[in-house]
């Protein structure tokens, strides 16, 4: 099937940089409204939430200061979640990459069917949401090593089928249409044709996974939070899939970056009522799994990620933004997400807060990401644990000038911005030739070639300048 | 050295001068009608509240509602004494049509009830069967999460669950499915 505004099927920032694939995005004009309308619906419902709460805000400030004292003492947390965890029956596994983390994983899978991967159908994995492996490339690793992993989550099981990833981390196929959901069904579970209603295709989907459910051997889950007191860790989901997927299972895996660390139980109490409120303006979400012990014959396993978090630790500027729990309240107010869609981000996580952590991850790769922003800060006024996001945006455009990897283009109009603003002789000059072009040939700005006249009109040319109406009206 | 002890030892070394925790008995001061409150923000999210006397009650609610030559099972004795399915292979499940427990407490501010797997009788059990019904004493609704997991403590379990409402999803249009993966339908009982 073709979608009008097909984007590149992969993360890839060598396909285009964000304004580019944002372009694409924006060709069905249509569609971008409907994008930006969806998620700002969802904006209104979290603030429709959040009114309800009289300490709303000292609940944001709770939680901000308690993942800043994660942030201090990660160190000793993480070591008591292990010995805790451990006591209670968990094996620890640490990685510090993407591709140690996959390796663990295999490793637990080949460890379960000791060394002889069974050629049968049966013998995969359902994993529920999980940007962490989206951020390793978990799937595509397992694929080549003929494992195959079914993700089980709804949106992110419509994504999978059209091999695309997620475009949003808590709706992953926000930018599809139900009709092209009908269709791609159609196509993979043999649905109607042309039936596009949303509780029939969901029904369908229950059928098709409830069968991969009873029949994989092992599931892996995510982590919303890992509690150093317990040594227990919580998964927060609507649909009930970690919980199929870990109940059923001979094994269970759940994968989690180092910083989803909290100290005790009774913090729970803060994040559970923040998260789910922030991200869909829901009270709480249906389930809020608390997993301590694996049951009779099973095995749990935690690997615990650093893949570039140990490093953002160290950089003053941008560790804030290791206390972020992923509502993603930030893209979902976030003009510029609305308007442009999650692949125009090309990382696991988009939005405001995946554009200040991907540059971390990898400077050339993600130089373009911070500039998406208008830096409007709506995404600090919303986030339920105070991240200064948007100054982090700013702050890492100019770390990535100063290390060389702003965008060509920026740095000569800043190079020709900086001549004309420093020498008053050649502003005053700059500004007559200006006002006199756009009013006698219009056609030098009103054009494609000057972005400023994508989706909207220039402006009359003033009559005479700031400089000049001040001279002559000065008493 | 090992993958643990470099991300140890780099955390260590990066890690900012230690922050106080944050005083938390300041929070969760909200007053409701706890009954009230719970039945609303429940039947918001898709559940059914009943308030009961006793537990014929429930029994003619059931009888009358639900199937009951569809497969039942209940941890209690008043309404199954059989028990070997809690020990049965979880996949054995399958084919439950209606699980009858009993919640620990629940939560007015979000409709939420705490189950633990010693409710549940079998973990994978409050998310198979169809659908779920939930006997809440009353008088165990707290107002917030904080009085919540005063109320856990320090009890241990093996699994527990914050329960609210029955499975959903929205990944379609944003319109709103009961019965993604997870039970059909919630009702709970308030004796």
């Amino acid at each position: 099937m073709t979608k009008s505004n097909s984007l590149p099927l992969t993360h890839n920032s060598h396909l285009g940089t964000h304004s580019e694939r944002a372009e694409i995005f924006n060709k069905d004009f249509d569609r971008t409204t409907w994008h930006d309308q969806t998620l700002y619906m969802v904006r209104q419902k979290r603030d429709k939430a959040a009114f309800q709460i009289d300490d709303w805000e000292l609940l944001r400030e709770t939680a901000s200061q308690i993942k800043n004292n994660v942030l201090s003492n990660m160190h000793d947390y993480l070591l008591q979640f292990e010995e805790n965890a451990s006591n209670n029956g968990i094996k620890i596994h640490w990685a510090a990459d993407a591709k140690e983390h996959n390796e663990i994983v295999f490793g637990i899978i080949s460890d379960y069917y000791r060394g002889e991967i069974p050629d049968d159908t049966f013998k995969g994995m359902v994993k529920s949401k999980s940007m962490l492996t989206e951020e390793c490339h978990m799937n595509e690793f397992l694929a080549e090593k003929g494992i195959e992993v079914i993700d089980t989550d709804l949106g992110e099981r419509i994504v999978q089928l059209a091999e695309e990833p997620p475009s949003h981390i808590v709706m992953p196929c926000i930018h599809w249409k139900k009709e092209e959901i009908g269709e791609l069904f159609h196509k993979h579970l043999g649905t109607e044709k042309g039936n596009k209603d949303p509780q029939y295709l969901t029904e369908a989907a229950r059928q098709h996974l409830r069968d991969k459910f009873l029949t994989r051997p092992i599931a892996l889950t995510g982590v919303n939070f890992a509690v150093a007191e317990t040594g227990e860790f919580v998964v927060c989901t609507n649909e009930g899939n970690a919980d199929m997927g870990a109940h059923l299972a001979d094994i269970h895996i759940a994968s989690m970056g180092f910083e989803k660390i909290i100290p005790q139980k009774k913090h729970l109490g803060v994040f559970l009522r923040l998260l789910a409120r922030s991200a869909t303006g829901q009270p709480i979400t249906t389930y809020s799994s608390h997993f301590k012990k694996p049951r009779n014959g099973q095995q749990m396993h935690i690997v615990i990620v650093d893949n570039g978090r140990s490093t953002q630790l160290g950089r003053e500027d941008f560790r804030n933004s290791l206390k972020c729990i992923r509502c993603a309240a930030c893209f979902n107010t976030c003009p510029v997400y609305r308007r442009s869609g999650g692949h125009s981000y090309h990382s696991a996580v988009a939005g405001p807060i995946g554009s200040i952590l991907a540059p971390n991850l990898d400077m050339r790769a993600n130089a373009d990401l911070p500039f998406a922003s208008t830096l409007c800060g709506s995404c600090s006024n919303v986030c339920p644990v105070k991240i200064d996001i948007h100054q982090q945006l700013y702050k890492w455009r100019q770390v990535l000038v100063q290390e060389g990897y702003s965008p060509t283009s920026k740095t000569l109009a800043m190079k020709g911005m900086s001549v004309v603003l420093s020498n008053p002789g050649i502003f005053k000059f700059s500004g007559k030739v200006g006002r006199m072009l756009m009013d006698k040939l219009p056609f030098l700005v009103n054009n494609r070639m000057n972005p400023w006249y994508k989706q909207r009109e220039m402006p009359e040319p003033p009559e005479e300048s700031f400089r000049d109406w001040y001279k002559k009206n000065r008493k | 050295m090992s993958s643990r002890e470099n991300i140890l030892s780099k955390i260590k070394q990066n890690q900012p001068e230690l922050l106080p925790l944050p005083d938390l008995s300041v929070l969760g001061s909200e007053k409701y009608d706890l009954v009230e409150k719970f039945t609303e923000i429940l039947e918001g999210i898709g559940g059914k509240v009943l308030q009961v006397s006793d537990f014929e009650e429930i029994k003619k609610y059931i009888i009358s509602n639900y199937p009951i030559n569809a497969r039942v099972i209940s941890t209690l004795p008043e309404f199954s004494e059989n028990k070997d399915w809690q020990t049965a292979d979880p996949h054995s499940l399958r084919d439950a049509e209606f699980l009858i427990i009993k919640g620990q407490f629940a939560v007015a501010e979000n409709g939420a009830i705490w189950l633990t797997e010693s409710e549940m009788g079998q973990r994978v059990a409050p998310f198979i069967s169809q659908y779920l019904a939930v006997i809440i004493d009353k008088s165990t609704i707290l107002p917030t999460m904080h009085q919540a997991y005063e109320e856990i403590g320090s009890i241990d379990y093996g699994f527990g669950v914050f329960l609210a409402g029955p499975s959903k999803t929205a990944d379609i249009e944003q319109s709103l499915v009961l019965g993604a993966h997870g039970a059909r339908g919630l009702v709970v009982f308030l004796v």
